[in-house]
């Protein structure tokens, strides 16, 4: 039987079992939008569509499962393009599904009319212009593989106006064949014998893992492999969750705003193990001066990650799940390799844990009601159960610091791009996908701004996401480097804001403000436990900043603590 | 270092774009690309042309690699392989040099293949040294315009390139 695009649309994501859509109409949607009014799957109609993209994002990291957006031609889709991007950087499988004018119109400047297929090229892993009805299904079945395979990532269909309704036989393929697309899941046997034997001769090992981890569901591996072999672990931002936070070998988060013993560990090690992590520089710092005395064993599922920035030593391309498996079973059977290991790595790990006893996290206690208090506070009150989102700069660096992630896809955070505006939406999306959890996104004052719009999609579909607004009054990040290197010149970090409580109030949600320290038990609490979106507006002491600190540029060691 | 890669894509619209952005984007160079049709209709080569440290090449490479459309990169550097490329250069011709001209063209096995009054046109192929030293001869009667199809590429011997598809590697040791 013979159907319309827009039908066959329809069916093939239902065949993919897609059963949130976050979208926005327009006049190119129209075929569509009405083919999906009979569909079950659930549509959540945003108030922007940077707000779709970001939401099927935080759908995506919260569930594991493909997130998918659909918006309308030119400006529609021109506005996915800082959430695509913002997946891209931190590869989240998305399809993102854009209309376009008529076949007949493209490259005419029609009105809405965007080339979104050029623009996106370069923040996509894969995108397509649907030019044939005939061709809609094939597309999308490759679309959803190649989002969710290999390294996953952003998709972008587009679909123009009289593709969705021009008509054609439409059976959804069951298999999938590429021939130009073959992602390599086994790592290579032999590099992981040469590995497992380099990590056995270490003295100073430290795992180094990254969104990869979570990526690739190996959180459980990891943890047995480190328990196994008492190997002290940072993480990358991407990577929080992917090892228990609470865990007695975890270091912390390394980088920019990592731990003293993360960064030292990194710094004084014979040998970086590292997992799913792409050495950015926000994690290296100076790469001349990274971890000047180790050898490096990298293990990714993408050839291009590997001595891009950081020269391996031995470069394993594989799932890290599977290679794990690989590693726990050579573990498990070649028992006389590391015999002698425990004993080796002893001096090491009592140097490790020293660091971590004289530099813990920590933070000035006078003063004013303190950011990182609130997210200590946000923490026992959750056990560390709640789906976070963070926005951008200080909120994210304190919830990365403070929070300790005991999960993996408990963070949800644009860590490549540094996307503000980012978690609101996020938060939505991960509500959406698990309607019963504690979703609470951490956000500032300047961030929140940036996308507060969506407070309308959360309140209309009954999404009770909880914001936490730490607000200092200033963009905090900019204006502690102008603090540290522009001598307190404040140009354009003071912005002032509204009154959040009834802006909450306005859009049919909840808002409470705390100013005291006394009373943030209590609000949280209560706030924690309604069943409406709701801003908490913290007043937080606005001069406070994050520490410890790796001027961009400079080596792990040199660090600006407290 | 100068490096010839040969890309198989899937001969579809957009991929042409994929492959330049690739490079602008990240900064690579392109000194000269050349794109056609293969054997296989559904499948183009492009001979890319690049400069870069042995880092960069790798990157270039993987980067290539990546790209859903690519269906095979071949580096070049470790095969031996010819190469050759052709130009048309239009030089000034009048009776005192149009019988110098005319040897040197034999000499370098070239063709004339269009004639004014007061110039040639020649086409010549080769490798990278011969049409240099030839370009370097005639400059001084004075090249009024050139056009350089930048090198194609090929394997010696018995080695061909093979249209299969990407395998998926067991993580070989250069990653």
């Amino acid at each position: 039987m013979k159907k319309t695009g827009a039908q066959i649309l329809v069916e093939s994501l239902v065949a993919e079992g897609v059963d949130t859509l976050f979208c926005y109409p327009g006049g190119a949607t129209l075929y569509i939008t009405d083919a999906l009014g009979e569909c079950e799957i659930r549509q959540i109609v945003v108030r922007h569509e940077q707000g779709a993209v970001h939401a099927s994002d935080g759908y995506a990291r919260a569930s594991g499962k493909v997130g998918v957006s659909l918006v309308t031609s030119g400006p529609g889709a021109t506005n996915t393009v800082t959430g695509i991007a913002t997946a891209y950087m931190d590869s989240i499988p998305l399809v993102i599904l854009s209309c376009q004018v008529n076949t007949a119109l493209i490259g005419n400047d029609a009105f809405q009319e965007a080339d979104i297929v050029g623009i996106t090229r370069p923040c996509t892993k894969h995108n397509y212009l649907v030019k044939d009805v005939k061709d809609l299904a094939r597309i999308i079945k490759e679309a959803f593989h190649i989002a969710r395979s290999g390294r996953p990532g952003p998709v972008l269909v587009d679909i123009p106006k009289d593709v969705s309704a021009n008509m054609a036989d439409f059976k959804y393929p069951d298999k999938i064949h590429i021939r130009s697309y073959q992602p390599t899941y086994f790592g290579h046997p032999g590099q992981i014998q040469r590995a497992m034997r380099q990590i056995a001769s270490s003295k100073r090992p430290v795992l180094f893992t990254g969104g990869g981890i979570i990526l690739s569901g190996a959180s459980q591996e990891l943890t047995k492999f480190a328990e196994a072999l008492s190997i002290p672990v940072t993480n990358t931002l991407m990577g929080l969750g992917g090892f228990p936070g609470n865990n007695d070998l975890f270091l912390g988060m390394l980088g920019m705003h990592g731990t003293y013993a993360a960064n030292m560990a990194i710094t004084e090690s014979d040998l970086i193990i590292a997992m799913g992590a792409r050495f950015d520089d926000r994690a290296t710092g100076k790469t001349d001066e990274f971890a000047p005395h180790a050898k490096v064993i990298h293990i990714d599922i993408d050839p291009t990650s590997i001595s891009k920035n950081i020269k391996v030593d031995i470069p394993i391309v594989g799932d890290t799940k599977n290679v794990l498996h690989k590693m726990l079973d050579i573990l498990a059977e070649e028992k006389d390799l590391f015999k002698g290991f425990q004993a080796s790595t002893s001096e090491w790990l009592k140097k490790v844990a020293k660091w971590k006893k004289d530099f813990p996290l920590t933070y000035q206690k006078n003063g004013g009601l303190k950011p990182q208090y609130v997210i200590e506070k946000i923490y026992g009150l959750t056990k560390g159960k709640a789906i976070i989102a963070t926005e951008v700069w200080q909120n994210q660096m304190w919830a990365a610091q403070f929070y300790k992630f005991l999960k993996p896809r408990t963070l949800l955070t644009s860590g490549g791009l540094g996307t503000m505006g980012y978690g609101f939406p996020a938060a939505i999306g991960a509500q959406a996908a698990f309607p019963k959890s504690l979703v609470i996104d951490i956000a500032g004052d300047g961030s929140i701004q940036m996308n507060i719009q969506e407070l309308a999609t959360a309140v209309q579909h009954k999404l009770p996401v909880k914001v936490v607004i730490l607000n200092n009054g200033y963009l905090g990040m900019v204006r502690q480097w102008q603090e540290l290197f522009y001598e307190k010149r404040y140009t354009w970090t003071c912005l002032p804001c509204p009154d959040f409580v009834k802006v909450a109030e306005a859009y049919g949600a909840a808002g409470y403000r705390i100013d005291k320290e006394k009373d943030i038990d209590k609000v949280l609490k209560e706030a924690f436990g309604n069943n409406q979106p709701t801003f908490i507006d913290v007043h937080v002491d606005p001069g406070e900043c994050v520490y410890p600190m790796v001027p961009a540029g400079a080596s792990l060691k040199d660090m600006l603590l407290v | 270092m100068r490096h010839t890669i040969s890309v198989l894509v899937e001969n579809e619209f957009g991929v042409l774009s994929r492959i330049s952005g690739l490079f602008s984007g990240r900064g690579f160079n392109i000194e000269s690309l050349c794109v056609a049709e293969t054997l296989d209709p559904t499948i183009s080569t492009m001979t890319i042309v690049t400069t870069g440290d042995d880092a960069i090449i790798e990157q270039i490479l993987k980067q290539l690699n990546k790209l859903i459309n690519v269906i095979k990169v071949i580096d070049f550097r470790d095969t031996d392989y010819v190469s050759r490329e052709m130009v048309l250069v239009k030089v000034n011709a009048d009776e005192k040099t149009r019988a110098e001209i005319l040897r040197m063209v034999e000499i370098f096995r070239g063709k004339i293949i269009d004639v004014s009054p007061k110039t040639y046109t020649i086409m010549i192929t080769g490798d990278e040294e011969k049409l240099r030293a030839f370009l370097a001869l005639v400059r001084p009667l004075g090249i009024k315009d050139l056009v350089r199809t930048g090198p194609i590429a090929m394997a010696r011997g018995d080695k061909t390139v093979k249209t299969k598809e990407k395998q998926p590697k067991g993580g070989n040791e250069d990653g």
